[in-house]
């Protein structure tokens, strides 16, 4: 039998529910797979006795047939999640010490359904990030790193935001990971890391009780290592909320069922000014073989135009700080993790924050108090969301003459953690085509569609309409199909 | 756009952040790299067109005005790093 840390979700249903092995079983096997990739510092907190009180609730379930749509299944949380009694730090040090009285709304919905947590993962401090090198409790090396684990030749990044949950999949160590994506904090770390990331429509999932980072851009989603197990974690992941204002009324699909393979007739939105400076000709090429899978299994490519895609980056490095600036105002030392104390109640606020906050997420507060103070908020902070209504308008327009958009997930290959930290400005052009659809609220995702000259994985990048993750589904499922990605990490040997 | 040392210290003072005067002068450099950067939005023509307010083309919900929670202060007081009495505890802010 495959070892049970290989299996899909899917596979693990199917074998829990055909009684071959229990949950307990498959989360004890989970278990040891965390402690073996411990070198990578993946987990914040791992919760293993959680995981198999968990897991026996589950089987017990199971026996009585309750079974939930994820019953049984290990997975790992975005330590941007409150989970009740299991520290929540988001990264930071400011956030030292804090045990949330509540659960966020997601992870509540997927234990309702069923899911073992196996802990809490690494991520950039606050969401700010796209390598998870910033944390407080230190940097995520991903799995894909060549080298043994320790002595890596060459530490690669996981990508980030979300790094400590791509990296937990590719690892074999949950066979799937909350995530939530800003800028592109679920799509380009599963592209980095050779897995599938879904970015839901804005709305889709709840926020509430995520520690936010920019709330109009913040969506939460599910990681995994394929479609099928993707569209079973979302489905549970989503749904109405009314503590999230923002949170929409709609059903949510049996996404499982929209995976028919079925594409022939789809019009492919193929956006020319993606083709821009940076664009690496591997990835240039990986893109075209893309185009060339769809075409086969009946699709037909349209090429479509998105004029102020190069003005994303800039409004997103308005906007994400802006609301970034207002969000984190709560930390101050009064009601919740570090206090550092002062001669008066504002020196005590100075000192908290200045000790407390990261050096990235300091400069992005500043970023966002400046453009939003007096004198300079037409200047920077309107003219910012102007830009993105030009960017929303520019997707309403190209999904007139297209069903869906392929792009590539992101610019280059995974870089090397040391590089690229210089210059902020430079990390930012990471994530130069998964910003505009947070900006535009839209759903996406990044299935693994191939390796690099050095060994490293390569996305695709889909996005869909306003609340059709179906069609972003079963095209994903087509594109997967295709590249038949079954390259695992080095270490694993 | 290139910010000095002293809004630096404006901005860091508004956002009650204590920054190292040693610090500033990088992270003035590092503020205005950022701030030039995004300057190009004004090769934008945004003549009336609407700041976004929302992405999701709908409306602020809206809720009949009653109190649906609440009633456990000792929850809400259970991170917090000084506390007395059912109350957060900050230092004198009254000379």
């Amino acid at each position: 039998m495959t070892a049970l840390t290989q299996l899909t979700m899917a596979e693990a249903l199917d074998g829990l529910a055909k009684k071959e092995f229990t949950a307990v079983e498959l989360t004890e096997a989970h278990v040891r797979a965390v402690e073996a990739v411990r070198p990578f510092n993946i987990f914040i907190t791992e919760t293993p006795d959680a995981a198999l009180s968990m897991a026996k609730a589950s089987d017990e379930r199971r026996a009585k047939g309750e079974a939930g749509p994820m019953d049984g299944l290990p997975i790992a949380v975005k330590d941007l999640f409150c989970t009740k009694g299991v520290a929540t730090t988001a990264g930071s040090r400011i956030l030292d010490g804090f045990t949330p009285e509540y659960e966020s709304t997601v992870t509540s919905q997927l234990w309702r359904d069923g899911a073992v947590m196996l802990g809490k993962v690494n991520l950039d401090e606050f969401a700010m990030g796209s390598a998870t090198i910033t944390a407080h409790q230190g940097e995520t090396v991903s799995p894909w790193s060549p080298g043994a684990p320790g002595a890596w030749e060459r530490k690669i990044v996981a990508g980030g935001s979300s790094g400590g949950s791509a990296a937990v999949i590719a690892a074999r160590a949950a066979l799937g990971a909350t995530g939530t994506d800003t800028g592109g904090s679920i799509r380009q770390p599963a592209g980095y890391t050779g897995t599938v990331g879904i970015k839901p429509t804005y709305g889709r999932c709840s926020r509430w009780g995520i520690v936010a980072y920019a709330s109009s851009l913040d969506q939460a989603g599910p990681m995994t290592r394929t479609v099928e197990d993707a569209a079973i974690m979302l489905r549970s992941m989503c749904g109405f909320d009314p503590k999230d204002s923002t949170s929409v009324d709609m059903a949510v699909p049996d996404f499982r069922a929209a995976l028919t393979g079925d594409i022939r007739g789809l019009r492919v939105g193929i956006p020319k000014e993606y083709r821009a400076e940076g664009l690496s000709a591997e990835i240039a090429a990986l893109w075209d073989q893309g185009i060339a899978w769809l075409k086969e299994a009946g699709a037909e490519p349209v090429e479509i135009s998105l004029p102020h895609t190069k003005y994303a980056l800039a409004a997103y490095y308005i906007i994400a700080p802006a609301e970034a600036s207002s969000n984190l105002a709560r930390y101050d030392g009064v009601r919740y993790g570090l206090r550092v104390e002062g001669g008066n109640l504002k020196e005590m606020y100075e000192n908290t924050r200045g000790a407390g906050f990261g050096k990235e997420v300091q400069r992005r507060i500043l970023i966002g108090t400046y453009v939003l103070s007096a004198g300079y908020y037409d200047a920077y902070y309107n003219k910012a969301r102007q830009v993105r209504t030009r960017i929303k308008q520019d997707f309403d327009e190209a999904f007139k003459s297209c069903d869906v958009i392929l792009t590539p997930t992101a610019p280059s290959t995974p870089f090397a953690i040391g590089e690229k930290m210089d210059d902020p400005v430079q990390m930012y052009l990471i994530d130069v085509f998964t910003v505009p659809v947070n900006l535009a609220g839209l759903p996406a995702m990044s299935v693994p569609a191939g390796l690099g000259a050095d060994g490293l994985p390569l996305g695709l990048q889909l996005i869909g309409r306003p609340f059709d993750e179906e069609t972003l589904l079963r095209v994903g499922h087509v594109v997967e199909k295709a590249a038949n990605f079954t390259a695992t990490p080095p270490f694993m040997g | 756009m290139s910010l000095d040392k002293a809004t630096v210290a404006k901005i860091a003072h508004l956002a009650r952040i204590k920054v190292p005067d040693e610090e500033l002068e990088s992270l003035a450099g590092e503020l205005s790299q950022i701030l030039t950067f995004v300057e190009q939005l004004n090769e934008v023509d945004t003549k009336d067109v609407p700041p976004m307010t929302s992405v999701a083309a709908q409306k602020l919900r809206r809720r009949k005005d009653e109190v649906t929670d609440g009633g456990y202060a000792a929850q809400v007081l259970s991170n917090g790093p000084e506390t007395a009495e059912g109350f957060f505890v900050v230092p004198k802010v009254v000379e």
